[in-house]
Parts: C-alpha cells; sequence; structure tokens
C-alpha cells in the first residue's frame, strides 16, 4: 500500500473504532492487489471490494468511473458512505484526479491533500497544509477526501488482525477497461541529473572542507 | 495562475498552445476551488495549464470532473496535435511516461522545478464572474513550529536511519542552529517516531529547494531524492560509500556521522 491511501485506511479504522460502523476497503487493480485488500482488513477495514484488472494501465478517468460504479452498487446494498477516503495522488502514476471525479459524480464535497481530519456532528472540519500553515475547510456529511501521508501514523498490523483478516470477505469483479484518453505509450527512465560527486574528504578532517563549500555556495 | 516560479514554468508549456490568458488561483478570497473550477471552465480556451502545485492540481481536476476531460497531471512537455502528446513525472519523477492525451480541450498540470519558467510578458487577466457553491476555506491555523519552514530554507540539515535514534538527532539540531536552518528527515526516522513528518523530506514529505541540502546518513531511495530535485548542491555524509545518496550528491564526506556533524559544528565556531 503506498503511504498516502496507508494513512487514509488508518484513519477509516479509527473512526470506525471511535463511532461504531462499518468500513469498507476498496481498489482497482491486478489479482496481486489481494495482498494490500488483506494488509487494510488486518489493520481493522471490515470488508473488500477488489476491481480486477489484467495488469493493463487504466487512466484517471476510467479508473474514477469503475471505483464510482463499485460504490453506488455498494451504497445500493448496504447504505451511504459518510466518508469516502482517497489518497491525494498514486505514487505511482501521480494521476492527483480519482477522488476529485467520483465525488463529482456523486454530488458530494471534495477536500483534497489533508493532514487533519476531525468529525463534527454531522460536518466533517478538515486541514490542508499550505505554504504558512494550514487552511481548514469544514464540510457537511456525506462528503470525499483525499489524504496525505502525515494525516496519521499507521498501526503495524497485529498477528491476530493479520488472523482475522483471512477470514474477511473480498467481493471480487472485473470491470471493463475503457479505452484510456490520457493513453500511456511509453515509459522511460530519466538521464540521470549529472551530478558528479566530489570528495571533501574522510571522517572529522573533512569539516574545514565542509566549511568552505558551506562559505562559497553562500549560507554561512 | 499565481506570480510564482511553478506559474511562469505553466505557462512557458502553454505558449506551445496558442496566445494565453491567465486567472488568478486567488480570484476567489478566500480560496474556492470549486467556484475557480466553474470559472475556469466558463472560459473558452482551447488548453488550460496550471502549476502542478497542490491547489493547481486540485482545481484542474475540478475542470477536468466538470468538463467530462481526461486530465494530464505532473508534466514536463507537452506538445500541441491530436492527439497532445506529453510526458508525464510517474513514481516522483523517477520515470517518464509518454502519453498521448486525446481531447478536445486538453488540461495539463506541469510538475514544478522541472522546465524553465517564462520569461516573456505577462498574459492578460480573465476575472471570474460570480462564484457558485462549493467547498471553500473557512479558517487557518498557524504553523505550529516558528523559523523558517522546510519548502522556503537556503539550506537544510537532513537525517535518515544512519542517526540511529530519537537522541541521535541532537548533533543534527546543533548543525542546523548553527546555519539557522530548518531539521529535515526521511521516511524510514518518521515512520520510527524519532521526527514528526512536518520534518519529513521526499515524495510524500516536503519537496525542498534549498541552496545547500546536508544528507546526514541517508541512504537515497528514490522516494527521498524525489523531493531534491529543486535542490542547488547536496552533500552526502554517509559511512556507505556506494550509498545512492552519496552517487547522486555534489560533496561527500565518507565516515561516521556522529563525528562528522559535530567537528563541522566545532568548525564554524571557531571560525566566528
Amino acid at each position: 500500500m503506498s503511504p498516502h491511501e496507508e494513512c487514509g485506511v488508518e484513519e477509516a479504522v479509527r473512526l470506525i473504532q471511535g463511532y461504531r460502523g462499518e468500513s469498507v476497503v476498496l481498489t482497482l487493480g491486478p489479482p496481486e492487489a489481494t495482498e494490500q485488500l488483506r494488509d487494510a482488513m488486518a489493520m481493522g477495514i471490515d470488508r473488500a471490494v477488489h476491481l480486477q484488472t489484467d495488469g493493463q494501465e487504466w487512466d484517471g478517468e476510467g479508473t474514477a468511473a469503475a471505483l464510482l460504479d463499485a460504490i453506488r452498487a455498494d451504497e445500493a446494498a448496504n447504505g451511504p458512505f459518510d466518508l469516502v477516503f482517497f489518497g491525494n495522488e498514486s505514487a505511482d502514476a501521480a494521476g492527483f484526479q480519482v477522488g476529485i471525479r467520483v465525488a463529482f459524480a456523486l454530488g458530494r464535497p471534495c477536500v483534497t491533500g489533508l493532514k487533519k481530519v476531525t468529525l463534527e456532528g454531522s460536518s466533517v472540519r478538515c486541514e490542508q497544509e499550505v505554504e504558512d500553515g494550514r487552511d481548514v475547510y469544514v464540510v457537511p456529511l456525506p462528503a470525499v477526501l483525499t489524504v496525505k501521508e502525515g494525516l496519521n501514523l499507521p498501526r503495524y498490523p497485529s498477528v491476530p488482525g493479520k488472523m482475522r483478516a483471512r477470514s474477511k470477505p473480498v467481493a471480487v469483479s472485473t470491470p471493463a477497461r475503457p479505452a484510456p484518453r490520457l493513453e500511456l505509450v511509453k515509459l522511460a527512465v530519466p538521464a540521470g541529473q549529472g551530478r558528479r560527486a566530489e570528495s571533501l574528504g574522510v571522517g572529522p578532517t573533512a569539516a574545514p572542507a565542509v566549511v568552505e563549500m558551506l562559505q562559497k555556495a553562500g549560507v554561512l | 495562475m499565481d506570480s510564482s516560479d511553478a506559474s511562469r514554468q505553466a505557462l512557458s508549456l502553454a505558449r506551445k498552445f496558442g496566445e494565453p490568458v491567465s486567472m488568478r488561483m486567488d480570484a476567489f478570497q478566500p480560496f474556492a476551488p470549486d467556484a475557480l473550477a466553474h470559472a475556469a471552465a466558463e472560459v473558452a480556451a482551447s488548453a488550460v495549464f496550471a502549476a502542478g502545485t497542490d491547489r493547481g492540481n486540485d482545481v484542474m481536476a475540478r475542470i477536468a470532473a466538470r468538463l467530462g476531460l481526461p486530465l494530464a497531471a505532473n508534466c514536463i512537455a507537452a506538445t500541441p496535435g491530436d492527439p497532445v502528446t506529453v510526458t508525464r513525472l510517474r513514481w516522483g519523477g523517477s520515470l517518464l511516461e509518454e502519453a498521448r492525451l486525446h481531447s478536445p480541450r486538453p488540461l495539463i498540470t506541469v510538475a514544478p522545478h522541472a522546465v524553465p519558467a517564462d520569461a516573456g510578458p505577462a498574459p492578460p487577466e480573465v476575472k471570474p464572474g460570480a462564484s457558485v457553491d462549493g467547498v471553500q476555506v473557512s479558517g487557518h491555523v498557524a504553523p505550529s513550529h516558528g523559523g523558517v519552514s522546510l519548502a522556503e530554507a537556503k539550506v537544510i540539515v537532513s537525517g535518515g536511519r544512519g542517526v540511529g535514534s530519537k537522541e541521535g538527532f541532537a548533533i543534527i539540531e546543533e548543525l542546523a542552529g548553527l546555519l539557522g536552518a530548518p531539521v529535515g528527515c526521511s521516511r524510514a526516522v518518521t515512520s520510527a517516531g524519532w521526527r514528526p513528518h512536518s520534518d519529513q523530506v521526499g515524495q510524500t514529505g516536503t519537496k525542498v529547494a534549498p541552496e545547500v541540502y546536508i544528507a546526514c546518513g541517508i541512504s537515497g531511495a528514490t522516494q527521498h531524492m524525489a523531493g531534491l530535485k529543486g535542490a542547488k548542491r547536496i552533500l552526502a555524509i554517509n559511512s556507505d560509500p556506494q550509498a545512492p545518496m552519496m552517487l547522486n550528491a555534489d560533496y561527500t564526506v565518507t565516515g561516521d556521522l556522529k563525528e562528522i556533524v559535530p567537528a563541522i559544528s566545532a568548525e564554524i565556531r571557531k571560525r566566528r
């Protein structure tokens, strides 16, 4: 699981422990993603929904559409979610859009990049990190929140947690992949940044050379 | 857009698509991303660009959702055409994605610190119309720690797993104090609970752009290096000369940071 999503899972587990209810973890990914769903359930999530792919790349639009369908189907069967958490952006594809698209389609407010989430009655108070501190938003439930690492310190799953996770339900479906309108052509490793390390020495005797470098750089 | 470097960088890609006009990120006060997205979507533009900052990505995703169009975020290159071709940063910049963007109105955000800033005249500004309902900022919390922020610091002293413990950061703090620098750290350190997440530098922490970044006992995982793309000079202090951080630095000192860092502090004191 990526750091942002792990914090979303942790927050959901804490909220359910504090307020009761049910938590569900949802992902779109290849069969191996089951492992991450089990990790989330070992942390305390109650059940999982796995939208299984064949490993092909899905763009942000397609991913959001599939998750939206799954959320709507789950809500029709089990009642509405008060909160839906997303990672602010995926660690690999960095699309910065899935949570916002789902929120818009559901007609629910969305606040992004959150470092603190507090329930206040039928509203949720959200803190978003900005250059000079944190901006605060208060939005009514139900809402969609995208979160960042630092929101909380996620727990390590306990051994009993891992045992329980094995018997928790995972609903699997295989949505059809729409033709991506942001279409991956190829991936490449960027050329090196051209940094050539210059050794200033070995051990504490390097200190004068370090101080001279700092002076030359204008920071001392 | 706003007046920041990131906006000027976005502008340099936008110019390839036609004569740009601009709308300010802070056109609504307080910041109201839904109203701003509504206003921007109303402008009859052939393409829309924004800086790939937190706010730029947020507002552009809202525009994409409203218009039902794809969004190419985190781009470092874009070429007009049908389809538009873009190059995007993935995995915090350690992989480049070449992609085709099939859209009647390309929506593109530009990764900060990745392309040169536009030096041309500021484009004419379009003022948004009436606000619409949506989320908006309703309060502000001042930063919990005083002093220079990581994002703006000229010099940063950062520690990794090699520092060894929470208490081990005393020598890092001492050197930082002498340089008027904030303390940074790697993800291993925050996960261990030695430092708060607000000190973390990297893909999921703060992205920094100092004159000098001093990395003490940091191995240099790609997720950490992703936060250092704006750093002018990197000094790595590490006992392992083959650590990725040592290979990606400008200057290195090989050895035990517990001896080297206090020696640097002593040298600075001696010269005052």
